[in-house]
């Protein structure tokens, strides 16, 4: 869990970091999305490198999902019976929806690579202008695109929270006060993923980005 | 004061169970939990009814034999207290309390409130001590141990082997449990010799007697009557990695 | 009053050797014949109990190579009430180098215990102390230490050396731990047979040597016999003869009662030990008290309102109209008197009617001084887990209101008589722990009965049980036995005639009243007279017990009414003995007070030359009188002399 969770995780942040190019300019943003295309050449042909990160990511999630089912199963064996009072959430809420959280998530990035990589889904299917697709997508009449994928950031967010802590503590965090610390980097990030996440498709809607 | 509680009966271990309904009138808000059950039990018996089994024994927190969740809270409502510590004066008049089993395929419901821990002493059994055969020692003097680390053992040694920790877990997992056991142990000089091959044989019995895999939910921690905490669960999983790769 | 007992022979204990007492035990183990290591596979223990006695045998003679198979009726060893223990335990390591030696423990032991035990035991107890700690330490058992990394030490219990070794205020649960751990890794290494959530109801005796116990499995209520070359006894106390005690709830005397029904002698049962310093009751509901810990009386000052029937809160009691009567008694020693002291001290304020609380059964112990002396975080850092408890138990803050204390049954010094190599009068069957009566005399000092428990589990018991199945294995015990069928056929009926009797009184409402019989009678202050009259209640107790009793369901099940009903059968018969025993002692000795013998200024009277000796009690019948033989003691090195702490 942790080690793919945290591959995926770096991945977020190379993401987000480009999304914010739009904020630079369109052009900006075309040009970083065909330069991710070219990484690598001329050693490697061109899209190769894309390739090998869409599977390296696959290969993440894949990983990620395979050991949280692993979890669910055995948690199932573990506690057949339900208490008849439902239990009070007494940790964290993000470590309770974690199983949930992670679903949507999946549906989300499903939704996300059928709209803005295959275009299949999305109202513009421009290529070569990939701002154009993505400034489309999240249009003031589309209003309903930019509240679920509003949702679905902050469902990443909150498994964020509760994963970035609980990946440092798998990988042996052991102290009361590195606790602390780790449970404050995980919110630092995940606030700071969910506001870069969020920015792009608000700034589209309310006009900002045009 | 006068309550109703609704208490989880199962006559035998193979049979099915639910939740039954009792009024409780009269009770001394400086009656313990179990206390209370008590005079409700005195009660059953003489209408002819069958009295509530539940597992008690030292009633001062420290035997860990008590074992209930009480409104969905394993031992109760209240913070580092088991429920045999745990008083009425808490509950207000009129109040329902709902009062269930531990519950955990590890921990098989024996009678009405009764679960069978034997789960945690195969966990020891499979390494939770360090091998000392009587008459072998040396001058306790002989390895001094720095106060700071006797202490943190003292504190992850405070552990009663209740199992609060395993009913809270919403994967059931006694993680918690195998970890206070690693630290104490773990701590102490007299520990290092068996320090890797503990770790990875209590986390294979933990797996074989079908407790759940951790996911650092800290339920456990909130409940622990002792404060046992989530961090020790850290330093089992540092043990674990430097083990593996030792071995 | 010899109506009530008859006098048999005087016993010897023909274990114990003789000459100078430094190498008694030396010369017993170097004595006890020894068990080739490759016979010992074929030799079985069973042994009763799992706290810090039976729990350290069964670990030991397991990793010595016998068989063993071990029973408790808890879910799991380690659950004993050995756990409970907060003190510490004493141990003669001299590690502050402050005059301690073997000979001050035992000469110590032996003064605290006010000449009613053994020197040679006491002696052996004393010697063995220092491997405890060793042991202790070597399995990880968490000492509290100084920053040096040394072990620290703490005195106790009014002792002038600091020989207490402690953890935290959890001290009892650490060793139990430690020896439980032990005991799980020899269970996991298929040398222990651990037979949890078991009773021992009857003990099989064959051909006059004890050779196995009728068991029932109290998940399926089914009974079995279970047969061995040598059976121990490690089940501890019987406080919970007083229902209210600070034992756990499930502590019985049945396994060493039934042994004393099958003719092992049962020794000086009226003493036991009553600690002043417990929770109070606070209702008709209580089902038992809470011990805090005595160290709370090196600060707090006890008192009680000078008038009768006060009902102002502590508060509003001026400091003029307040009684402190340990100071104002005892002025040299003043709130820290010995345990019996404090304790006959705080029920006398309370028979005049000046107790506080509800039932008038309390004294304060007031931190108002310590405080303004100290100031609140000082005492907090003292005794802030003891303030704690309080609160969550009582509700009230002791920061603020004085904290209400009353005595309370804590420990029993009697036990089934053993000798020195821990035998009982049946051969074959060892009492080891607080379940014999050997080491404590007639009172037991602070931090000396996990020593205790610890000395017979580790090193008594291992050494000297080989002398006895030396001459085994014994020939094989089966099912179709006649003293088999017999000792399942006595289980069997008994529980049935349990289930048989469809009375109008719950088992609990015998054992409170038997409670309160024990209590007032033959609790911190015995007469004649109360004595004599308790043993006609207790009579009719069982009487009524016997024809009133309504125990719910069957006993093929999980069935804890009939668990109870069981060892309060067997409690009631044995109060009758103590009732017996305190009646006959016409002395003040230990924690006990006999009305009748004290000085002119009300301090306790012992009688050397007419009760220096352990009282061994043998069984006729439930309707025979028992029968007294007497072990006289002797003192070669510790002479008797008067406590005084005026």
């Amino acid at each position: 869990m942790a080690a793919s969770g945290i591959v995926l995780v770096g991945f977020l942040f190379a993401h987000a970091a480009g999304n914010l190019k739009i904020f630079i300019g369109n052009e900006d943003f075309d040009h970083y999305a065909h330069w991710l295309r070219t990484i690598g050449t001329p050693l490697l042909p061109d899209v190769w490198f894309l390739w090998i990160m869409r599977i390296g990511l696959l290969v993440a999630i894949f990983a990620h999902i395979w050991s949280a089912t692993v979890l669910t199963v055995r948690a199932k064996k573990a506690r057949p019976v339900k208490y008849a009072h439902r239990p009070k959430v007494q940790g964290s809420y993000a470590a309770r929806t974690m199983r949930w959280g992670g679903v949507i998530v999946l549906l989300f990035i499903i939704y996300h690579i059928l709209d803005l990589t295959t275009h299949t889904l999305n109202p513009v299917k421009d290529s070569a202008n990939p701002h154009a697709n993505v400034i489309g997508d999240f249009a003031p009449e589309r209003w309903y695109v930019t509240a679920f994928y509003a949702i679905s950031v902050i469902a990443v967010g909150l498994h964020l929270r509760h994963g970035i802590f609980s990946a440092a503590r798998t990988l042996g965090q052991q102290t009361a006060k590195g606790q602390r610390r780790a449970q404050a980097i995980a919110l630092v990030l995940s606030v700071l993923l969910v506001v870069a996440y969020l920015s792009v498709p608000f700034a589209v809607t309310v006009g900002l980005v045009k | 004061m006068n309550i109703k509680v609704r208490v989880w009966r199962q006559s035998s271990a193979s049979s099915s169970g639910k939740m039954v309904s009792y009024d409780v009138k009269d009770i001394s808000p400086d009656a313990s939990f179990l206390e209370m059950i008590d005079v409700l039990n005195e009660t059953l018996i003489l209408s002819g009814d069958d009295p509530i089994a539940f597992d008690h024994d030292c009633r001062e927190g420290i035997c860990g034999a008590c074992s209930m969740v009480i409104n969905g809270v394993a031992h109760g409502p209240e913070k580092a207290t088991t429920t045999c510590q745990l008083h009425m004066r808490h509950f207000s008049d009129g109040d329902v309390i709902d009062v269930e089993p531990w519950r955990a395929a590890a921990f098989p419901v024996i009678k009405d409130l009764i679960v069978d821990r034997g789960a945690f002493d195969q966990i020891i059994q499979a390494g939770g001590y360090i091998s000392a055969p009587t008459g072998t020692a040396p001058d306790a003097h002989a390895a001094p141990v720095p106060k700071k680390d006797a202490d943190a053992a003292f504190e992850a040694a405070t552990c009663i082997g209740c199992g609060a920790c395993v009913a809270a877990c919403p994967n059931g997992s006694s993680m918690l449990f195998t970890a206070a056991k690693i630290t104490h142990l773990g701590l102490m000089p007299q520990g290092q010799p068996e320090r890797n091959s503990r770790v990875i044989d209590m986390l294979q019995a933990q797996d074989d007697a079908g407790f759940g895999g951790c996911t650092n939910m800290g339920e456990c921690a909130e409940v622990c009557p002792k404060g046992i905490p989530l961090s020790l669960i850290g330093r089992l999983n540092s043990d674990y990695r430097k083990a593996l790769s030792k071995s | 009053m010899t109506d009530f007992w008859a006098e048999g022979e005087p016993i010897v204990d023909k274990a114990a050797p003789d000459g100078p007492v430094e190498t008694r035990w030396e010369r017993r183990k170097f004595n006890a014949k020894l068990v080739n290591p490759a016979n010992r596979r074929k030799l079985t223990v069973i042994i009763v109990g799992t706290g810090l006695a039976g729990g350290s045998a069964a670990a030991t003679l397991a990793e010595a190579g016998y068989h063993v198979k071990s029973y408790c009726y808890q879910d799991s060893p380690r659950r004993a009430h050995s756990i409970a223990a907060q003190g510490g335990i004493n141990a003669a390591k001299n590690y502050r180098n402050d005059g301690d030696s073997v000979y001050r423990l035992f000469y110590d032991t032996v003064k605290g215990g006010d000449f009613r035990a053994r020197e040679s035991n006491v002696y052996r107890l004393a010697q063995v102390s220092v491997n405890i700690i060793d042991q202790c330490v070597a399995q990880g058992v968490p000492f509290a230490r100084e920053y040096g990394g040394l072990l620290d030490n703490r005195s106790f219990g009014g002792t002038q050396v600091s020989r207490t070794f402690y953890a935290r205020g959890q001290t009892g649960q650490q060793l139990l731990l430690g020896a439980y751990q032990a005991l799980e890794r020899q269970i996991g290494l298929g040398n222990v047979e651990m037979n949890a959530r078991h009773e021992m109801l009857e003990v099989i005796i064959k051909d006059g040597k004890a050779r196995g116990i009728v068991v029932r499995d109290m998940v399926t209520g089914e009974i079995t016999t279970e047969f061995a070359d040598a059976v121990v006894l490690a089940s501890g106390g019987y406080g919970n003869v007083f229902f209210l005690s600070t034992n756990a709830k499930g502590c019985n005397v049945t396994a060493a009662w039934r042994a004393h029904r099958k003719g092992a002698l049962f020794a000086n049962p009226c003493y036991t030990q009553i600690h002043p310093t417990c929770i109070p009751e606070s209702g008709s509901h209580q089902s038992k008290l809470t011990l805090m810990s005595e160290s709370l009386r090196n600060d707090g000052r006890v008192w009680v309102p000078k008038a009768q029937k006060d009902t102002r809160k502590a508060a509003d009691i001026p400091e003029d109209e307040r009684d402190y009567y340990l100071e104002r008694i005892y002025p040299s020693f003043g709130n820290l008197v010995p345990r019996d002291i404090a304790s006959r001290a705080a029920k006398n304020v309370c028979d005049e009617g000046r107790g506080v609380g509800p039932g008038g059964l309390g004294v304060y112990l007031d931190f108002a001084d310590a405080i303004k002396r100290l100031g609140q975080p000082a005492v907090e850092a003292k005794y802030g887990n003891l303030f704690e408890m309080y609160q969550r138990i009582t509700g009230d803050d002791p920061y603020e209101t004085p904290m209400r204390i009353y005595p309370a049954v804590h420990y029993t010094m009697g036990g089934l008589w053993v000798d020195y190599d821990l035998q009982s009068t049946v051969p074959g069957l060892f009492v080891v722990g607080e379940a014999n009566f050997s080491d404590h005399g007639a009172n037991r000092l602070g931090a000396s009965a996990l020593m205790q428990g610890l000395a017979d589990g580790y090193f008594v018991l291992p050494n000297t049980i080989s002398n006895y199945l030396a001459a085994g294995p014994f020939p094989a015990v089966s099912e179709k036995d006649a003293e088999v069928v017999e000792a399942r056929k006595l289980v069997e009926d008994r529980i049935a005639k349990f289930l048989s009797i469809d009375g109008d009184r719950t088992v609990d409402s015998f054992h409170r009243e038997l409670g309160h019989i024990m209590w007032e009678y033959c609790g911190m202050e015995r007469t004649e007279e109360g004595l004599t009259k308790a043993i006609g209640l207790i009579r009719a107790l069982k009487e009524e017990f016997w024809t009133r009793v309504k125990v719910p369901g069957k006993g093929e099940e999980l069935n804890q009414n009939l668990e109870k009903a069981g060892r309060v059968a067997d409690f009631i018969e044995l109060g009758e003995l103590m009732c017996i025993d305190a009646l006959h002692r016409r002395e003040s000795c230990g924690g006990h007070f006999r009305g009748e013998s004290q000085t002119p200024d009300g301090e306790a009277l012992r009688h050397d030359d007419e009760f220096s000796y352990a009282a061994a009690w043998e069984y006729f019948g439930a309707d025979g009188k028992p029968t007294l033989h007497k072990e006289d003691l002797n003192f070669e090195y510790v002479h008797p002399s008067t406590r005084s702490y005026k």
